[in-house]
């Protein structure tokens, strides 16, 4: 009996909740909840992905990703990438360089026009670029009379995407930058480095992260752009079309296995960013754990 | 100001600031501001016609309610999903945590034909919700899953790090005075999560009101009743009726521009009470 | 190098901060710039260093005008107050960075470079720190590297801006003594910003007083302690007790006390106010001819010392007292007892103060 006496209280504290827990099973059910949402809208769509492109198996699969269209599109995705990327990369260190390490007038509205391509629908963007290059655009005669095509072309594929993935780097870098100050760049100066190799010595190690990250999502976006392309490149198969194009084509002419191989692709990609993003952030927040 | 910034014995300011003003302008400002211009071609009755049809504003209607259903179930959906991942701790949750951004991540047009395989009736999941007379592929409701599936992250976005900075103290202050659990939650831990809550909101509903690449697939484009307004605009221009789209276009400039307005406004709010 | 600055100027928008400043400071010297925040005193520094261009003035190193000069190319050592150590660098990577990154011509070997950033490791006495990154260093020991790697490249001064500024008491205190002694083992010519009154009196060979972009003061610790040139530094300068006195033919009077104020000797009868520091009051348990008549209002003993809130009788004024504890002691006296006080020491300054 006393030994009952004597644990009971010690068990009530336990059962007790902590003042600034919920008791286990109101836990349990947001958890529970909160999992049921994202596996309707995260987890099933991407398995009837990957289930769609291997369903027929590896040798199917193989044979929709190599076929020439895909290739071309393949090709075509990659060789945007390649002009995109590193273009607005380049952009985004000069925007983020001129904004976090001196003062001027309009910073504040340069920092808030630089978010602006994102709140453009994809397909307005798509639409500007069309009137703009486009026979019946604005510079659409003067482009034609020089021969040179911009609509329904690659130029005017890699345009829209540019716009269409402007801010990303300049958005990784800007709060990055700022908060990081202008001190260790100062302390190269007065260590007799030159602008360039404290750039490349100090700032660049200090921002590789964020860099990194913004060119991942970056990456991501622009290889995804849909509305945008979709309306600029006229869709000439083997020719204008992006894997996304690609996809669209292959879906609307019931070719769903061949659809979902080459969407398998992207969505590659889309985990490997996923992954890379998660690295980025563990990495910062140990940095901030031992700093 | 701008005379300090050029003295400044950091290098680099003229050529980063010209080249990013040059950069911006020319591949964004400039040709903005030729969409804006190319609907002055327009007389006012033309544009107004043009914006105004009738198929035009149903494509309105969908396009601003169904982002707002989508962001709304987000902002609530969302808001739980970030409670968990912030507050409790199970099996699997880095991997949920890093699975939000997937919106982000995957090409619109890949999450479309995934959307639609998987709420047709003959879908995963469509295929049950056949049996209680619910149909997805193909109406509105469609919609309403793309608009909620490309919002998704917005929310938890905003809202997880807020909640991950909230004082514990603040918490354990409102329990000490007596307050419920439920009561401390309303009282003291909405209200602070509130700003971020609603920026998340704006956010998921900006990006929904001009999604194309994920709903197409599952909305099934039945003028009047399917159609959005950015689908609107693919076809008229793939008809080259310029006009027709540079208006509408036009339309929903100044809808993402008084949203960006908006959120930056919630932004502030939201520094001011930080 | 002996530094010279000349007529310099700097404002930030509408803000002055450095107001047609003249200083001049010698070779090997170890220089205090003091003064409350927002004073320009580490304005004034990074303008000799090169960081901040002056809206106009001079700046001489040994004679030579260096104003137009870029940073990277002025040979100054600068520590910074939150040190600004590299972070992806590791300790001795920090250290070495001055000489790595000059250009090839001027650069030593590998070799060379290795055994200077030891021996400048064990200057500082942290050579076990060597393969350590910055954010596993304490306070202290990243501020000791950051001077070790302002030394590498040899400058031909040390500027540094409150480098003890963001430690904590007890380590600042043992860095400060560890710089004064480092200062007379290399005798590089030094300037170093502080707000510590104590700081500055402590490790300085001079103290340059700054106030709203001006220079108030400018001499030896004892000059600027004892004798304060103008009511700011007298009350920057340690804790102090005003009285209103009348000042006339070389004598001021504060209440019945007279006390003789030689440079006055000219002026007609005007106000003035008389500063005295709360250790040079001396207290008595009776009566004493001209001595001030106060309630003990408050006594605490802090340490070795005690620290008294008297109020006179004649007009409630506060007055702050400090002696030790045991010539307290012998007085007998306690809270909410009567006593009597005596400035031993009392500068007069013309005017309704500052």
């Amino acid at each position: 009996m006393s030994s009952l006496a004597q644990t009971q209280p010690a068990l009530a504290a336990a059962s007790l909740p902590k003042a600034t827990a919920e008791p286990a099973w109101v836990k349990w059910t947001l958890v529970t909840v909160a999992l049921t949402f994202l596996t309707l809208f995260l987890v099933l769509p991407l398995s009837v992905v990957l289930y769609g492109a291997f369903e027929l198996g590896v040798k199917v699969w193989w044979d929709a990703i190599t076929e020439p269209d895909a290739l071309a599109a393949i090709r075509l995705t990659l060789f945007v990438l390649v002009i995109v990327v590193p273009l607005n990369a380049i952009f985004g260190i000069a925007i983020a360089w001129a904004i976090a390490k001196f003062e001027f007038k309009g910073k504040t509205l340069l920092i808030s026009i630089i978010d602006m391509p994102f709140a453009i629908s994809p397909v307005v963007v798509g639409l500007i670029f069309v009137i703009l290059f486009g026979s019946q655009g604005w510079l659409g005669p003067w482009l034609s009379a020089h021969d040179i095509k911009i609509v329904f072309a690659v130029p005017g594929i890699i345009i829209v995407i540019l716009f269409g993935t402007l801010p990303f780097v300049a958005r990784e870098l800007i709060p990055l930058m700022q908060q990081q100050g202008k001190e260790e760049e100062e302390a190269s100066l007065t260590l007799g480095a030159s602008g360039w190799k404290t750039f490349w010595y100090v700032t660049l190690p200090n921002i590789k992260w964020g860099l990194i990250y913004g060119v991942v999502l970056c990456n991501a976006r622009a290889m995804g752009e849909f509305g945008a392309v979709a309306i600029v490149s006229g869709r000439i198969r083997g020719e204008t079309n992006t894997m996304p194009l690609h996809i669209e084509v292959l879906y609307n002419e019931y070719m769903f296995t061949a659809a979902f191989a080459v969407s398998s692709l992207l969505t590659g990609l889309a985990l490997v960013t996923i992954v890379i993003k998660s690295w980025v952030e563990y990495k910062d927040e140990r940095r901030h754990k031992t700093a | 100001m701008s005379q300090s910034a050029a003295r400044s014995v950091i290098p680099g300011f003229g050529i980063t600031l010209g080249f990013s003003v040059l950069y911006l302008s020319l591949l964004f400002l400039l040709p903005v501001a030729g969409l804006v211009l190319f609907t002055f071609k327009m007389t006012w009755p033309e544009f107004w016609a043009a914006v105004s049809h009738p198929q035009v504003v149903a494509s309105y209607k969908l396009s601003f309610l169904a982002s707002f259903i989508g962001a709304s179930i987000n902002a609530v959906f969302g808001t739980l999903t970030a409670w968990v991942l912030v507050r409790y701790t199970f099996p699997g949750k880095k991997i949920v945590d890093a699975l939000v951004d997937l919106p982000f991540a995957l090409p619109t047009a890949v999450a479309g034909i995934a959307l639609v395989t998987l709420y047709a009736s003959t879908g995963w999941v469509g295929h049950y919700l056949d049996l209680f007379g619910i149909r997805v592929a193909y109406s509105e409701i469609g919609v309403v899953i793309a608009l909620t599936y490309i919002g998704l992250p917005f929310v938890v976005r905003t809202v997880q790090p807020v909640l991950a900075d909230f004082e514990k103290e603040l918490e354990e202050a409102s329990a000490a005075l007596g307050a419920s659990r439920l009561t401390t939650v309303r009282r003291v831990i909405l209200p602070a999560i509130l700003p971020a809550l609603l920026t998340g909101y704006a956010l998921a509903f900006a990006r929904a009101v001009g999604e194309y690449g994920s709903v197409i697939f599952i909305s099934g484009n039945m003028p009047y009743k399917t159609e959005i307004t950015p689908l609107l605009i693919v076809a008229k221009a793939e008809q080259y009726d310029y006009n027709g789209a540079a208006a509408i276009g036009v339309v929903m400039l100044a809808a993402a521009f008084i949203l960006l307005l908006m959120i930056n406004g919630l932004q502030w709010w939201a520094s001011r009470r930080g | 190098m002996s530094i010279s600055i000349e007529q310099v100027n700097k404002r930030f928008g509408n803000f002055v901060a450095l107001d047609n400043v003249n200083l001049a400071i010698k070779t090997g010297e170890l220089t205090a710039l003091l003064g409350p925040s927002g004073s320009g005193k580490t304005t004034l520094l990074r303008i000799i260093a090169g960081l901040e261009q002056a809206d106009s003035g001079i700046i001489r190193f040994n004679n030579e005008d260096i104003t137009g000069q870029h940073v990277s190319e002025r040979g100054v050592g600068f520590v910074f107050q939150h040190y600004a150590l590299f972070k992806h660098m590791t300790v001795s990577e920090n250290v070495a960075y001055g000489l790595t990154v000059k250009p090839k011509k001027f650069r030593p070997s590998k070799a060379e470079i290795a055994k200077k950033v030891n021996n400048l490791l064990e200057l500082v006495q942290l050579g076990w720190t060597a393969d350590r990154y910055p954010s596993q260093l304490s306070g202290g020991q990243r501020q000791r590297i950051a001077l070790a790697r302002a030394l590498a490249v040899e400058p031909k001064m040390l500027l540094l801006d409150e480098p003890f500024g963001a430690l904590d008491a007890k380590v600042r205190a043992e860095l400060r003594r560890w710089l004064r002694r480092l200062h007379d083992e290399i005798h590089v010519t030094s300037v170093f910003v502080t707000h510590d009154q104590e700081e500055a009196l402590e490790v300085a060979d001079r103290i340059v007083v700054m106030n709203k972009g001006r220079i108030e003061q400018d001499g030896t610790p004892e000059q600027v302690y004892d004798n304060p040139a103008n009511p700011f530094v007298y009350e920057f300068l340690g804790n102090v007790n005003l009285f209103h006195a009348r000042v006339k033919q070389g004598q001021s009077s504060i209440g019945d006390l007279q006390v003789p104020s030689p440079e006055y000797t000219n002026s007609e009868e005007q106000d003035g106010l008389a500063y005295v520091r709360p250790h040079e009051i001396d207290v008595f348990n009776l009566p004493q001819p001209d001595a001030i008549k106060v309630k003990l209002d408050l006594v605490t003993i802090v340490g070795p010392a005690v620290r008294l809130e008297v109020l006179a009788e004649s007009d409630q004024q506060l007055i702050h007292i400090e002696q030790p504890k045991e010539q307290f002691k012998q007085l007998n006296l306690k809270q909410g007892d009567t006593a009597w006080i005596l400035p031993r020491y009392t500068k007069v300054f013309l005017g309704e103060g500052i």
